[in-house]
């Protein structure tokens, strides 16, 4: 007999005592005994038999876990019991779980989980001072001579969404690929899924013509319906043949990790000693030190080295090696946002704990009876508190099984959310850490709003729980400054997260308030490049002249102008300078570079200064010209007028026209200098996007102007429209993802707070029904009535309200990182959010208040 | 008190199981004769409670040092659980004699230090 068997084992045990019983019995007759004497003495002698079995059950299967599984049964019985009460709380507890762990999943997939390469604890992200990338000559270099890493390798800086062109079978698609050197594969630890990754000799070819090309498995899925037989075939990428050579894992999702929001589709070569190559800084750089190395040497080495290929080589670009461990370059910018939302989904939790608590002791204070009861029949102390907490902890599982729902429903959202800007945001699920976390936040809950009303019960004194009658309860009376202690907490804590999220809330509308330079709406963006190659300049500009013809000939269009990058994105800058002019070479101005035509500016709604605009006569063949914005004319030409003045650019290029500053790098980062550079008379651009700017809806415009530019080229892959308001929003979505989140949970708490408020109010009225009664019958009046009501509310809310504020004082500096435009000690939110308090709180106490002053004073006397 | 019963009770719980081990070395027996035989061999001065019998049986069983079967009394014609004392319950005590031997003496030298010394 084994020891889970338990029924086997009770019937043992059960006949054993009948039989030893039954001797005892015939013992006691042979002693003299009548029968049923004999039958009673038995009895006796045995003493308490249900004692003794329970006894020696306990023997096997341990007590604990028997009256576990009744305090279970008892649990979910009082769970029924209180249907409504239940319900309500169970509610409460599993959004306040849903939410708690959705976030939790969030933070898991940023913060805590590795990312998803080999040993990531040796990955290094090395940028070059406080730009992005690093030339490719100096990595080189680099990587040869350093002794820290066991690797180094990179990928192209410069690649653009949709920068090539595949055709041949199918429809012609743009995709975006990114050169990578050959090693970067192996470095990350990511191993091809199908075939094999660059061999040394097809990093070797030309830049423009890649040999190989590798597919990232989304990619692979969409475009090949994961067919294993796509390797070894060729794909004319860019009208040139390159060959498939593998595929990477799904569990490798370079943009996730590298470029959130822009997925990959390909990655080719990267030719490292090809001239023909975009030259300047253009690479972005990781490194796997080696296991002796840590990032203090590997820095202390990389800077020596950099300072000696500098003199080496005056003739590069100056290169400043900063290391920052990869995890901490990709999670970095997020940090304090989810620290700040974990932080919010906490505080959230303890309201629902508090509210939860109160409600618990509502109910127990209905049961005193009952537990009073079960102590005078033998109940220990210790078994009713372990019961009571039982209860709750089952509660909380409840609601914790109503948060997986949740959380599976909230992580599957999150993950989808390819418009939003963070990284590894695909990688979001529910795994084992997080359910192992809902477990611990439904099991820290359960007890945290157990505990309470259990100490009450076992605190009590019992005995006057039987005597106790009607509702002149005393003990909880006692207790009443524990509830107005957990409503007082819950009105501060929400007033913390009302305060929090009140200014995020300003500063994301201070920056969508931002001038950016442009007007994004009604205006929207189409990649346009020729499927054929441009071969000369009067090639390219008749294509440019037919394609702006034919758009500003449809009916809405107001503007049409084509440009190498749409604003918030593209960081190739150059040095520039004015002629004449001999600069530092650590301090050389630098520019970004945008190559537009005319009608550009009116199309994006940048505003021209002075001068004039680019027309379609500024050619190859006429004077080399130039825009530049305002901030470049102040750095170049200070207090002078720069138009006329020449910028040495391409042996030097006349300045016609200056331009407003454009936030190239989001709102909140000033534009810096940019030069402008007519399309028509330079062939170095990567891309050709066509702008316009319309009086209908942007979004209505993509089919007519795909029809309208068909006949131009028929293969032209005219794909991603998109409105240039998309844009501005994608660039925003972190800050509104944060701020939707924390408004979520504000107003959860908010809610909270007022019910909590209502529930103590309603309790108080209905117990002092009587002392109202007998106020109302000596003449109160029942405004008198509602407003003694209405200020205890106020007594209650305004300590809540004002630990809040200081609370939120205190953390507010706290959050400064995270605002733009918007001072964290801010009286004008401090006030507004305490007034939506305490009209919250009044207007919940405001039912309760309204039946106190309708109490018939004759009912409520008669009631005792 | 149920509290202050509990010293007490592991007191006797000790003994207890050592003199079931011991009764059992006799030989086989059901519940009933052990406390018969205990209550017995004291002249009755141990009155046998079931209550505590029936769970230290079952402990001891649990332990491994009896084994317990249910067979027909040689006297009627009944069925009985009869317990068995096992290898390691005899082993056990030995140990256990010894344990008692040793306190009982410790404590006499503490009682009565002057019949020692004689």
């Amino acid at each position: 007999m084994r020891w889970w068997q338990t029924k086997k084992r009770h019937a043992d045990l059960e006949r054993e005592l009948q039989s030893d019983l039954e001797l005892e019995e015939e013992e006691q007759r042979e002693g003299g005994l009548s029968g049923e004497e004999a039958h009673y003495a038995a009895r006796r002698a045995f003493g308490n038999t249900a004692l003794i079995r329970e006894q020696t059950r306990s023997v096997w299967f341990g007590a604990w876990i028997e009256s576990f599984m009744r305090d279970l049964r008892f649990g979910f019985r009082g769970i029924r019991r209180n249907a409504s009460s239940s319900v309500f709380a169970i509610l409460i507890v599993g959004l306040g779980i849903g939410g708690a762990s959705t976030v939790f999943s969030v933070v898991n997939a940023l913060l805590l989980r590795p990312l998803p390469f080999r040993e990531p604890g040796q990955l290094v992200w090395i940028s070059n001072g406080e730009t992005y990338s690093t030339q490719a000559e100096h990595f080189v270099d680099l990587r040869e001579q350093n002794h820290s890493f066991s690797d180094l390798a990179g990928w192209s800086g410069y690649y653009r969404t949709g920068n090539m062109e595949l055709t041949g079978a199918g429809e012609p698609e743009r995709l975006t690929s990114v050169p990578v050197t050959g090693n970067l594969f192996a470095l990350l630890g990511v191993e091809p899924a199908i075939g094999r990754s660059f061999t040394k000799e097809e990093c070797e070819g030309k830049y423009s013509a890649p040999p190989a090309v590798i597919l990232s498995n989304s990619f692979w899925r969409r475009r090949f319906a994961s067919d294993p037989d796509v390797i070894g075939r060729a794909l004319t990428l860019d009208g040139r043949p390159a060959t498939v050579v593998g595929i990477l894992p799904v569990s490798f999702d370079f943009a996730s990790v590298f470029a959130p929001g822009a997925p990959v589709d390909a990655f080719i070569p990267w030719p490292l000693a090809d001239k023909t190559k975009p030259q300047g800084n253009t690479m972005a750089v990781v490194g796997r030190l080696k296991p002796d190395a840590t990032i203090a040497s590997a820095q202390a080495e990389l800077t020596t080295l950099a300072k000696q290929l500098e003199t080496q080589h005056p003739d590069r670009n100056t290169i400043k090696p900063r290391l920052v461990p990869l995890e901490k370059h990709v999670s970095g910018q997020v940090r304090p946002a989810l620290v700040v939302l974990m932080c919010a989904v906490g505080v959230v939790m303890l309201i629902v704990c508090a509210n939860v608590s109160h409600l618990q002791l509502a109910r127990m204070a209905a049961r005193q009876k009952e537990m009073a009861m079960r102590a005078a029949l033998g109940a220990a102390r210790f078994r009713l508190l372990r019961q009571i907490l039982t209860e709750n902890v089952v509660l909380s599982c409840c609601g914790a099984a109503l948060g997986v729902v949740l959380t599976i429903a909230g992580t599957r959202a999150l993950a989808h959310l390819n418009t939003v800007e963070l990284p590894l945001l695909a990688t979001i699920r529910v795994d084992g850490s997080t359910l192992a976390f809902m477990i611990l936040a439904a099991v820290a809950s359960g007890v945290l709003f157990g505990l309470a009303p259990a100490l009450h019960v076992s605190r009590n004194r019992l005995r006057d729980g039987i005597q106790e009658t009607g509702r002149a309860s005393t003990g909880s009376r006692e207790h009443g400054w524990f509830r107005d202690g957990l409503v007082i907490s819950q009105f501060a804590l929400a007033c913390v997260l009302l305060v929090g999220a009140a200014l995020l809330m300003q500063s994301f509308l201070h920056v969508l308030d931002v001038n950016l330079g442009f007007r994004p709406e009604r205006a929207a963006a189409l990649r346009i490049d020729p499927s054929f190659r441009i071969s000369s300049y009067a090639r390219q500009n008749a294509f440019i002249d037919q394609v702006l013809d034919r758009t500003r000939a449809i009916p809405g269009i107001v503007a049409a102008g084509i440009a190498d990058v749409l604003p918030l994105d593209g960081d190739r800058s150059w040095q520039v300078g004015a002629k004449g002019q001999v600069y530092d070479k650590n301090n050389h101005p630098e520019a970004y570079i945008r190559v537009v035509t005319d009608g550009y500016f009116d199309a994006l709604g940048v505003p021209l200064k002075t001068g004039r605009e680019f027309s379609a006569s500024d050619r190859a063949t006429s004077e080399p010209v130039v825009i530049v914005n305002e901030s470049l004319a102040h750095t170049l030409w200070p207090g002078q007028n720069a138009v006329g003045q020449i910028m040495t650019q391409d042996g030097g290029r006349r300045v016609i026209g200056v331009v407003g500053d454009v936030h190239h790098g989001g709102p909140e980062r000033l534009g810096g200098n940019e030069a402008y550079l007519p399309m028509r008379q330079t062939g170095d651009y990567a891309a050709m996007h066509l702008v316009v700017r319309t009086t209908l809806p942007p979004s209505s415009l993509a089919t007519s102007i795909k029809l309208a530019l068909r006949p131009i080229d028929p293969n032209l892959p005219v794909t991603d429209f998109q409105t240039l308001q998309g844009l501005v929003d994608k660039v925003v979505s972190p800050r509104r993802f944060l701020v939707m989140l924390l408004s979520g949970f504000a107003g959860f708490a908010l809610l909270l707070a007022s019910l909590g408020i209502y529930a103590l109010i309603s309790y108080s009225v209905h117990q002092r029904t009587k002392e109202i009664g007998v106020r109302m019958a000596l003449g109160a009046s029942s405004w008198l009535v509602r407003r003694s009501v209405l200020a205890k509310t106020l007594r209650l809310a305004s300590p809540g309200i004002a630990v809040g504020t200081v609370a939120s004082f205190l953390m507010s500096r706290w959050i400064q990182s995270l605002l733009f435009a918007t001072a964290a000690v801010n009286p004008a939110v401090f006030s507004v959010v305490s007034l939506l308090l305490c009209t919250v709180a009044l207007i919940a106490a405001y039912i309760p208040a309204r039946r106190a002053s309708r109490i018939d004073p004759m009912r409520a006397l008669r009631t005792e | 008190m149920a509290r202050e019963k509990q010293p007490r009770a592991n007191l006797l719980l000790g003994t207890l199981d050592m003199l079931i081990l011991r009764t059992l070395a006799w030989g086989p027996a059901h519940g009933h004769q052990i406390g018969k035989h205990i209550q017995r061999s004291t002249d009755d001065y141990l009155q046998m409670q079931h209550g505590s019998l029936y769970p230290a049986l079952h402990r001891l069983e649990r332990k491994g040092w009896i084994v317990s079967k249910w067979e027909t009394a040689p006297d009627r014609n009944r069925e009985f659980k009869y317990y068995r004392l096992t290898e390691k319950g005899r082993k056990q005590l030995v140990v256990e004699e010894s344990q008692w031997k040793q306190m009982t003496e410790a404590v006499a030298r503490v009682m009565w230090p002057a019949a020692e010394e004689s």
